[in-house]
């Protein structure tokens, strides 16, 4: 029996889909403030051969306090297993590593959107009791205004091609005018042009938008890693080498300093 | 690590490291910072290679007072990386707070610090963008996409944070020069049986993908406008 | 056929600017990295420009390309200081003003510590004695410069590839046919490799060499600075190299760039460069290894305490950066002596790119620079010179010479003793003190003879620079062999055949004298490059009708070598003599004396006139000329036998009290005493014929290279004239290059603009006066000085033109 947590969002339905694979599964969640030790102890009693969740913030959370809970190993990222061999993400996802998993019950995330989503099915909701370890106090909403860029269904981000702090007004007009999230490169943040909240990446925001449109960004791994979960990528770059159009469906080879207020021009004119 | 296209060394058992400079990783980086700004004593330890010397005396650039030094010939999985910590922090006297990357850039497996906390029997809290000790207790919060939740902990008490937290400081050349006598202590930790095993590092086929490359902006609108988008 | 540059540094985009400019068509430039930064030293340099340096041509080179920076509107003028902390340094800027006057760089000027601290409020001027300020100093932009080279050449048809790796050269029947590249072939009959830090390994592809190693130079970029927060412009503050610490210090906007020459020398391989790919910035931006930086900081903390010791300032960039280094610190430019075809212009650094562009543009057009590059002809290192333990050695220990104080005589200390004459045992024994030409062990002077100075009462020099590198011995022994005869190794000369039906055509060719004499005859030639000024000068014994034998100086016979060759029609060769042949020269009066007890051949002067040669009854080739002015002969014998005929004149010279002497008297006092000219002193491309005084009767019928000019320049009044000059009191000896001026300081410009300068100095034991050499303007005789160390000394015109001070009539050498 393979128990995995789910979440109400596409990645569970992922990791419900990979553990179908592995055996009988039972879906299960919690219900109550989120209190990641508390659940994991119910989840760890759990009878189960393997626990799988979403290799979420959440998924990848829940599962480490099982793993130490039950002192067994976790092996986070998985995007297979196959007998005693997980096959895992590392890197942002520019390597793999293959590692035997020993003990039991197996427990591992899926790497997210490397797997075919599942119907979830019925949940179960799993009791928890309050063991005085830290939860959720309060939710505070952020007041932005803008599009959430983890939400946001058209990203236009920049890079370092941008150039300063100033070159991004051509960018949040095209994003203004596309109802888009404005997003960037960790070169940007580093360099002070846009707060760390706008980063796309490994270590910033990894997005899940319709549409990507990549301004002036090479490409680095630890870029795509937060890019990949678009389903469509555009980039714009003047050089025809940049590694970013490996990862893109569409390219321009071009100055940005052009492209962008052309693609907004036109954009304009269509609208009349 | 810092490095363009991902090389592995020829037993597949890490990168080829010939050309690469190493650095701390992006969350931990921030970790430190955070924890030079909070003040008081800073002792910032890792598990590594003889040559983590360097990032250790990074830190201490940047204010840390002190560095311990779990020094490893190869890679340890997480459970061991977590043990040998613990060890090392049970040697120590009484602290406040212990701060970790919510996760490593290289082996990612988001634990180290929840198991930490485990073994010590001390509350944690990961993923943290915010931080704010407030007497024997601190407040701390987590973005969780468009909101943020709030928790609170009693110290002393782990938390792991992520890049974002704060921006840290690059170090002074007065820092530089503090950090080269900064005391640094070095143990040698026994490696235990590895319970996840790596086999070998594989580097994935890239996807492919090819572009399709789109003339003048009247094309661009088309393509969003089949997407939807526009 | 394409003409391909491959290379898209600023060395690689001004040369295909100026190849377009000069007309070249068919073009092509290659890089394997983007534009407009490629990955190579140039995306990382640091891009500042201090005019002033010993070498003419570096200087030149130099001047040449701020001039094509300020006129592209790439060039940012902000003033420089070298800074010193010792009283050594501020000996070694007095020299340094020396060198702006002689090469022409206005209004340098050595400042006080408080006068540094006004134009850099930033250091803590307590630590210093002086600085030596040039308000011309700057800082370019060599992305851009070659941003805008590289489009006028597209402009004018060029084609230029990004992205294109070059995979292969194909060479056939010595000469170069095509590139291969990731992009396709491209059929190319000349190929230039302008690939910097690369440049080995493409020349590899084509069975040439380039010798250059990769090294280390370490940088930080520190800030924000809170002075530079209102500064108007990216360098407001002139640039300060802190030359005892080997480091710089500058502004860059609201950082400051801390850069050094200090660290252990960190050499790299061209092959272990990484990729792009692998590269986490550029591929010549390599992880920084701060332990090798660690005593710097604390150098510079001392000289910009304001900035470094300001806890808000971060170190926020610092690499290993790449850049090329060379054996003897010099670039390497023109046609690569192995393949025809394929040029070289590599281990240029920024401050000298657009000029070398220009340069090797006009060299590979017109055939000659305008600015002479003998010093960077990549033909002039001999095998054992592209050797990799002569390239690491010899970079090695010149990186830490990049801000050194080094001596005009300075010896390396690397890869010694690669080459050795068969006396090398027995110049041992008698306490030769070695220097190195061309890779060959020289004596310079014999400690042997130590007990000569006492008996001619020979006075030693009172400064200790002066003194550096010399030896009261030298004069002695030039004053034993004016009395006696004295034995000199001469084993260093490179000497090859012309060999062939047409090789009279070729030496013809080549030779501005007269080469169809009789077989018997030496001849002492000029070789004169296209517009007539000297691309060499040699001598050239007419051996058989189809065999000529040149003999000419170690350092330069390289490049001589390939000129011949250049210049061989098919069925013609060359033949290298220069390992299978050693030489011992002897002269003075006793000379004859000495040679006639070893050979029953008759040495007369009636059946052995001088410029004449013959074959000895030992097998030895004995030549009756000399570079000392007295009598005598070169001998000649193979190297085996070497050994043999050192010991038979030895042992036949003791009776006549013949001296073993060095290198310094041969080529220094022997020479200068009798106004015999040097190449690459007063020799070169510069200066013609006519201003050297050595035009000779009359203009041979047949053509040779630079006929044209030299016949021109013999119907014009020369705008100056070589000079033997004398240095009125002996308190100080100028070792060379020095200004010659005015009593107010004010430089002697000819009328083409030229100042004069030093172009040797050194004793005239038998004068007993101290000799300059110097091309003076015609109307500069009286009240001239020389400038040295700041102080003016005034020296006297001896001679104008070439009339010895010593035997002006040449009764000794013709006796």
């Amino acid at each position: 029996m393979i128990v995995c947590f789910v979440d109400d969002d596409e990645l569970s339905a992922q990791a419900v889909g990979f553990a179908r694979r592995l055996g009988d599964v039972r879906a299960v969640t919690f219900a109550g403030a989120y209190q990641p030790a508390a659940w994991a102890k119910a989840l760890a009693a759990q009878d189960a051969d393997a626990i799988v969740a979403a290799g979420s913030d959440r998924g990848n959370e829940l599962l480490a306090h099982v793993g130490a809970v039950l002192d067994q190993p976790f092996a986070a990222n998985a995007i297979a297993l196959d007998g005693d061999t997980v096959t895992r993400v590392r890197w942002g996802g520019s390597l793999l590593e293959e590692a035997w998993l020993h003990g039991a019950p197996k427990l591992l995330t899926v790497a997210p959107h490397t797997q075919p989503a599942a119907e979830i099915g019925d949940v179960e909701t799993l009791d928890a009791p309050d063991d005085g370890s830290p939860k959720v106090l309060e939710r505070v909403e952020e007041s932005s205004g803008g599009v959430s860029l983890r939400d946001a269904k058209v990203v236009v981000s920049g890079g370092r091609g941008v150039g300063s702090a100033e070159g991004f007004e051509i960018i949040e007009e095209l994003a203004g005018l596309l109802g888009a999230a404005v997003g960037c490169s960790r070169v940007v943040t580093s360099a002070g042009w846009r707060p760390h909240a706008d980063q796309v990446g490994q270590t910033g925001t990894k997005i899940s938008a319709d549409l990507y449109v990549a301004c002036g960004i090479s490409g680095a791994t630890q870029h795509i890693a937060g890019a990949k979960g678009a389903k469509k990528i555009l980039a714009i770059n003047t050089d025809p080498e940049a590694p970013i159009f490996a990862s893109a469906d569409y390219a321009v080879i071009g100055d940005l300093h052009e492209v962008v207020p052309a693609i907004s021009a036109e954009l304009r004119k269509v609208r009349g | 690590m810092t490095g363009g296209k991902m090389v592995l060394a020829a037993d597949a058992q890490a990168l080829e490291t010939k050309h690469l400079g190493f650095t701390i990783s992006p969350h931990e980086e921030c970790a430190v910072e955070e924890a030079v700004r909070i003040g008081g004593e800073v002792v910032v330890l890792t598990l590594g290679p003889a040559e983590a010397e360097e990032q250790l005396r990074d830190c201490m650039a940047i204010g840390a007072d002190r560095g311990i030094l779990l020094k490893t010939s190869e890679e340890w999985d997480a459970q061991s990386t977590a043990a040998a910590i613990v060890d090392a922090i049970r040697a120590e006297g009484p602290f406040d707070l212990i701060l970790f990357g919510n996760e490593s850039a290289d082996a990612a497996g988001f634990q180290v610090g929840i198991r930490v906390a485990h073994a010590l029997g001390l509350p944690v809290v990961t993923g943290l963008k915010k931080i704010e000790v407030q007497g024997a207790r601190v407040r701390c919060e987590r973005d969780v996409g468009g909101a943020r939740d709030v928790y609170e902990a009693p110290l002393p008490t782990v938390l792991t944070v992520l890049e974002g937290l704060n921006l840290p400081r690059y170090p002074s050349v007065p820092g530089r020069l503090r950090a080269r006598s900064k005391p640094l202590t070095v143990v040698e930790p026994g490696r235990p049986e590895q319970k996840l095993e790596k086999l070998r590092l594989v580097v994935p086929e890239g996807q492919g993908k090819q572009a399709e490359i789109l003339e003048g902006a009247a094309q661009v609108v088309a393509v969003m406008q089949s997407l939807g988008v526009a | 056929m394409s003409t391909v540059v491959i290379g898209g540094g600023i060395v690689g985009n001004s040369l295909t600017g100026w190849l377009a400019e000069l007309g070249v068509t068919d073009l092509v430039q290659l890089d394997k990295g983007p534009f407009p930064n490629p990955g190579g030293s140039t995306g990382h340099a640091s891009n500042f420009i201090f005019p002033v340096d010993h070498s003419k041509e570096m200087t030149q080179l130099t001047l040449e390309s701020m001039r094509q920076y300020r006129e592209a509107g790439t060039l940012h003028e902000c003033g420089g200081i070298e800074v010193a902390r010792t009283e050594e340094r501020m000996e070694e800027l007095r020299r340094r003003m020396a060198s702006a006057k002689s090469w022409g760089i206005e209004d340098c000027r050595l400042v006080t510590p408080a006068e540094i601290k006004e134009l850099v409020p930033f250091v803590d001027e307590s630590i210093l004695l002086g600085g030596f300020y040039t308000p011309s100093v700057a800082v370019v932009d060599s992305l851009r410069f070659g941003t805008v080279m590289r489009e006028q050449a597209q402009a004018k048809g060029a084609q230029v590839f990004a992205n294109t790796e070059v995979t292969g050269i194909d060479v056939e029947n010595g000469a170069v046919r095509r590139v291969r590249t990731t992009r396709g072939d491209f059929d190319a009959a000349t190929v230039v490799i302008a690939c910097g830090v690369w440049s080995p390994r493409i020349a590899r592809m084509a069975g040439a060499s380039i010798p250059l190693t990769p090294a280390v130079h370490q940088m930080i970029d520190v800030g924000p600075v809170p002075r530079f927060l209102t500064s108007k412009t990216a360098v407001d503050f002139p640039i300060v190299r802190d030359m005892d610490t080997n480091m710089y210090e500058r502004q860059d906007g609201q950082g400051l760039e801390v850069g050094s020459y200090a660290h252990r020398p960190i050499l790299h391989e061209p092959d272990d460069i990484p990729s792009i790919e692998e590269s986490a910035t550029t591929p010549t931006e390599l992880p920084f290894t701060q332990e090798d930086f660690e005593l710097q900081l604390e150098h510079a903390l001392q000289l910009v305490p304001e900035v470094l010791g300001d806890e808000s300032v971060g170190i926020k960039y610092a690499i290993n950066g790449l850049l090329s280094l060379t054996p003897d610190g010099l670039p390497l430019l023109g046609e690569t002596p192995e393949v025809k075809g394929l040029w070289a212009a590599s281990a240029v650094w920024v401050k000298e790119g657009p000029g070398v562009g220009k340069s090797v543009a006009e060299w590979m057009v017109h055939g000659e620079p305008e600015i002479d590059l003998q010093s960077s002809d990549v033909a002039r290192f001999y095998p054992e010179q592209r050797t990799p333990e002569h390239i690491k050695g010899r970079t090695s220990e010149g990186f830490n010479k990049t801000y050194g104080i080094v001596h005009p005589a300075e010896q390396w200390e690397s890869n010694r003793g690669v080459r050795v004459s068969p006396f090398y045992e027995r110049e041992r024994d008698l306490g030769a003190v070695f220097y190195e030409a061309a890779a060959w062990e020289r004596p310079h002077w014999y400690e042997s003879n130590a007990q000569l100075v006492e008996e001619y009462g020979v006075q030693g020099r009172e400064h200790e620079w002066d003194a550096r590198w010399w030896s009261p011995i030298i004069n002695a022994e030039h004053l034993a062999m004016r009395q006696r005869a004295a034995m000199f190794d001469l084993t260093a000369f490179c000497v090859f055949d012309v060999v062939g039906p047409n090789a009279l055509d070729a030496v013809q060719m080549v030779a501005a004298r007269q080469m169809n004499v009789p077989n018997g005859r030496v001849v002492y030639t000029p070789v004169l490059a296209p517009r007539g000024g000297f691309k060499s000068d040699l001598t050239i014994m007419k051996m058989e009708d189809d065999r000529f034998r040149v003999v000419t100086g170690g350092a330069h016979g390289m490049a001589d070598m390939k000129w011949f060759r250049d210049h061989c029609p098919d069925g013609t060769r060359i033949e290298d003599h220069t390992s299978s042949v050693c030489t011992v020269g002897i002269w003075g009066p006793r000379a004859r004396d000495v040679l006639a007890a070893i050979t029953a051949t008759d040495v007369s002067n009636e059946a052995f006139p001088f410029s004449t040669w013959q074959e000895l009854d030992n097998g030895v080739i004995a030549s009756r000329i000399s570079y000392v002015g007295d009598l005598g002969w070169e001998l000649y014998t193979p190297m085996e036998r070497g050994l043999e005929l050192w010991d038979a004149l030895w042992e036949a010279g003791r009776p006549h009290g013949v001296v073993p002497a060095g290198i310094g008297v041969y080529g220094t006092t022997g020479r200068l005493e009798k106004a015999y000219r040097a190449f690459g002193a007063e020799l070169d491309q510069d200066y013609d014929v006519v201003e050297a005084d050595m035009a000779w009767w009359k203009v041979k019928e047949e053509d040779f290279v630079g006929k044209a000019a030299h016949v021109a320049a013999r119907d014009r009044e020369p705008a100056a004239t070589l000079c033997t000059l004398t240095i009125d009191e002996l308190s100080r000896t100028p070792l060379g290059r020095e200004p010659i001026v005015r009593e107010d300081g004010s430089p002697l410009v000819d009328a083409k603009g030229r100042r004069s300068y030093v172009t040797s100095a050194g004793m005239g034991p038998s004068i007993g006066k101290y000799i300059l050499m110097s091309y003076l303007p015609p109307d500069a005789r009286d009240d001239l000085y020389v400038q040295y160390m700041e102080q003016l000394y005034p020296v006297t015109v001896d001679v104008v033109g070439s009339r010895p001070p010593f035997d002006p009539d040449n009764e000794r050498i013709r006796s």
